[in-house]
């Protein structure tokens, strides 16, 4: 940071304002300008120029980064075998249907009674616009797409300990805050606060701008009006005739709304991941997987492989693997090199012939814990009841989050909300219940927002990331000083094998990164073995 | 670069794509958290290491596994498992940051005397503290 401008504590201290003010987007915005933001370097569909003489290639795991691998190395004239643990393809890119039994770790078994049409995605369940790989996959795969509705101003902003536990209304938050913000603002650009900062003119400008934009009186003050209702809602909304006086709502105090910390529930839709317009499949995040196995040969992946061991020499892989449903003697699968998308979970366990800086990499990842519940509703209360179409409400309660369906509106009786989606020490806790005691915590907590829960709740499905037999976690769990460590070496060829996946990207816990890190890897693999 | 993201509540151990805004509400409001509140080796067994190791510690056999705690000889030197738990290993995380030494101890010490394992000798948080990196 140079100091044309500002000095860098001032420069500081406006993102701040402005980040406090705009939420984070135009934070975001400023910063972008300054160069901090970036983008996954996908730009169009790879090609792959050369030809690699009938070399065979072994695709480790089916997930979207190994369907990736496979599909564009077929294309590039290899080989391609795949081994997949599970029975179908997809890995973490799923979604649970009424019919669809869950079997977690320690012998946890859920069947989904949701009604047909009805499902939840239990681990991605949104694309954001500038993953451009996943998207242009999509396209190709025909996987027809929807929005996502990452924000809704109607949907709630809850804290137990906050205004007696009553939630607010995501439009009342939003525009409280923004409003008592441009108000502080106001007053400190009035009083000469902001000299230093910007010029008498631009001074000018900046309290217009806050006058409109907080929706402030000639006296730049934050106040019960018809234009902050114009905003936050009425207490009674416009109607016609006689009988309908508009009524306008009153504002929240400052202090209580500051101390609540309901506005940390206005950052996600703001951050560059969560802007709209993001997007989901049609019927099911797994219809993804479903595209690109689709448009591989059948017999190219072969399920039920558990790997257990990898050899590798100057001239090829062996790999070993079981039957994961009977067990019985390794069988082995040898190819000239190796894709290898095993979650490091899972890797750290299996005996390979690597290098120490491969080991350790994977060696020093643990993934996080993750926690996704789906509830059937017996009506589709949150439209009917309290005019919530699609979105997500924050709570501080274990279970985070919850988010109403972003199709279907008004169109069947019953509905499937995600009632649950939560990270850290309370994924932790949930993932350890049963699935029984898990859905009586759901339903508690979605009761302490919703009464409606309680009479209307009729089936459920969770799913706890580090009892899931194929992951055993949620996504890998990079620190800043681990990936200046580790990274480099996690992605690096090893011998005839070079890893990708989630992990192995900078956009971990996205699909996008384990299909731009599959996508980075062949391209070097595919070089290595044109050359050779 | 990351002061100024003043949004992300948690600045860096969130940067995370996914658990940032749910992880950010939560700790912002005040009732989510980082660390763990559970109280005494029981509880805290069967609210965190049993997501993982079982209810019965007998752990699980995936296309990955999770070692059992019952009966394993490795819980004998009572340094192991506090350095495994603290520091964390391979697919298992660390939890260091998330528990008191108090806590450390006492679920060392239950899991040791538990599960078909019987070593006598206690935990102390003072262990606890020195295994810290
Ligand atoms: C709760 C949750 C929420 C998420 N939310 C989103 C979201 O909203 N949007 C988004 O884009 N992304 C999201 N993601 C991230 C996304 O799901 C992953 O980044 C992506 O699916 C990972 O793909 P992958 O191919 O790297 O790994 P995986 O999909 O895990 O594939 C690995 C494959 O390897 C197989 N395998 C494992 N062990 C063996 C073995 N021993 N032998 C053979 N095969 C084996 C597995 O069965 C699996 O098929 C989320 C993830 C989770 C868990
Ligand atoms: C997220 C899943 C997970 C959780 C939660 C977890 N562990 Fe582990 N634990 C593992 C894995 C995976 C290993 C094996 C690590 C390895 O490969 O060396 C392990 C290993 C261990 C070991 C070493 C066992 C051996 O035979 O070497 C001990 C001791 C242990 N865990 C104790 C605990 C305790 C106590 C808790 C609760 C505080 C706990 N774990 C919570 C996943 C977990």
């Amino acid at each position: 940071m140079t100091e044309q401008v500002l000095a860098p504590m001032n420069r500081r201290s406006l993102f701040r304002m402005i980040g406090m003010a705009a939420g984070s987007a135009a934070m975001y915005q400023a910063m972008t300008d300054l160069g901090y933001a970036g983008e996954s370097g996908y730009s169009a569909p790879l090609k792959l120029e050369g030809d690699p003489k009938g070399a065979s290639v072994l695709v480790l795991g089916a997930g979207l980064a190994g369907l990736t691998a496979a599909l564009e190395l077929r294309n590039a004239g290899y080989k391609v075998q795949v081994l997949e643990y599970q029975h179908k393809a997809g890995g973490r890119n799923i979604s649970i249907r009424g019919g669809d039994t869950v079997n977690e770790l320690g012998g946890f078994t859920q069947h989904c009674q949701f009604d047909p049409g009805f499902y939840v995605n239990p681990g991605p369940m949104r694309i954001p616009y500038h993953h451009i790989a996943l998207l242009d996959y999509c396209k190709r795969l025909n996987v027809p797409l929807e929005p996502f509705s990452i924000i809704n101003y109607n949907a709630m902003i809850h804290n137990s300990k906050a205004f007696g536990g009553k939630p607010k209304r995501y439009r009342e938050v939003e525009t409280d805050f923004r409003g008592y913000v441009s108000e502080l603002l106001a007053k400190c650009t009035s009083q000469g606060k902001l000299d230093q900062a910007v010029t008498k003119e631009d001074a000018e400008v900046l309290l217009q701008a806050l006058r409109a934009w907080g929706a402030l009186n000639q006296n730049y003050e934050y106040k019960k009006s018809g234009q902050v209702s114009n905003h936050r809602g009425y207490d009674v909304d416009p109607g016609g005739g006689l009988s309908w006086q508009p009524t306008d709502s009153e504002p929240m105090a400052m202090a209580e709304l500051l101390q609540s910390r309901l506005w940390t529930g206005l950052l996600t839709g703001h951050e560059y991941e969560y802007q709209m317009t993001m997007f989901q499949p049609v019927g099911g995040m797994d219809r993804i997987s479903a595209g690109f196995v689709r448009a591989l040969p059948p017999d190219m992946i072969k399920y039920n492989c558990k790997v257990t061991e990898i050899k590798q020499d100057a001239n090829g892989v062996v790999v070993s693997y079981v039957d994961s449903q009977k067990g019985g003697a390794p069988q082995t699968a040898t190819a000239n090199w190796c894709v290898n998308t095993i979650p490091t979970t899972i890797l750290s366990q299996v005996p390979m012939q690597i290098g120490a800086p491969l080991k350790n990499a994977i060696n020093s990842l643990s993934y996080s814990a993750g926690f996704k519940a789906g509830v059937q509703m017996k009506r589709r209360w949150w439209e009917d009841d309290e005019r919530i179409y699609g979105g997500i409400t924050y709570t501080d309660q274990p279970v985070a989050l919850i988010s109403y369906p972003s199709t279907q509106f008004m169109q069947t009786q019953k509905g499937v909300v995600l009632g649950a989606y939560t990270f850290g020490p309370h994924a932790f806790e949930l993932t350890s219940l049963s699935p029984e005691e898990r859905m009586k915590v759901v339903v508690d907590c979605g009761a302490a927002i919703h009464p409606q829960y309680r009479t209307e709740f009729e089936n459920g499905v969770s799913v706890g990331w580090h009892r899931m037999p194929f992951t055993l976690g949620c996504f890998a769990q990079w620190t800043e000083a681990n990936r200046e460590k580790n990274y480099n070496a996690l992605c690096a060829i090893d011998g005839r094998m070079v890893l990708a996946g989630e992990h192995a990207s900078h956009l971990g816990a996205w699909q996008e990164g384990a299909i731009v890190s599959a996508l980075d890897a062949i391209k070097r693999l595919h070089q290595r073995a044109v050359a050779a | 670069m990351k002061s100024v993201f003043v949004g992300r509540v948690f600045g860096s151990a969130l940067l995370l794509g996914l658990c940032l805004s749910s992880g950010a509400y939560a700790q912002g409001a005040g009732g989510g958290r980082f660390g763990f509140t559970e109280q005494g080796g029981e509880a805290i067994f069967k609210n965190v290491c049993q997501g993982c190791h079982m209810p019965d510690a007998k752990g699980a056999v995936g296309a990955g596994m999770y070692p059992a705690l019952a009966k394993n000889p490795k819980l004998e030197t009572a340094g192991y498992p506090v350095a495994v738990i603290v520091n964390g290993q391979k697919a298992m995380p660390a939890f260091g940051g998330m528990f008191s030494d108090q806590q450390v101890a006492d679920v060392v010490n239950y899991t040791r005397t538990h599960f078909g394992n019987n070593y006598k000798d206690k935990v102390t948080p003072a262990d606890v503290k020195a295994a810290r990196p």
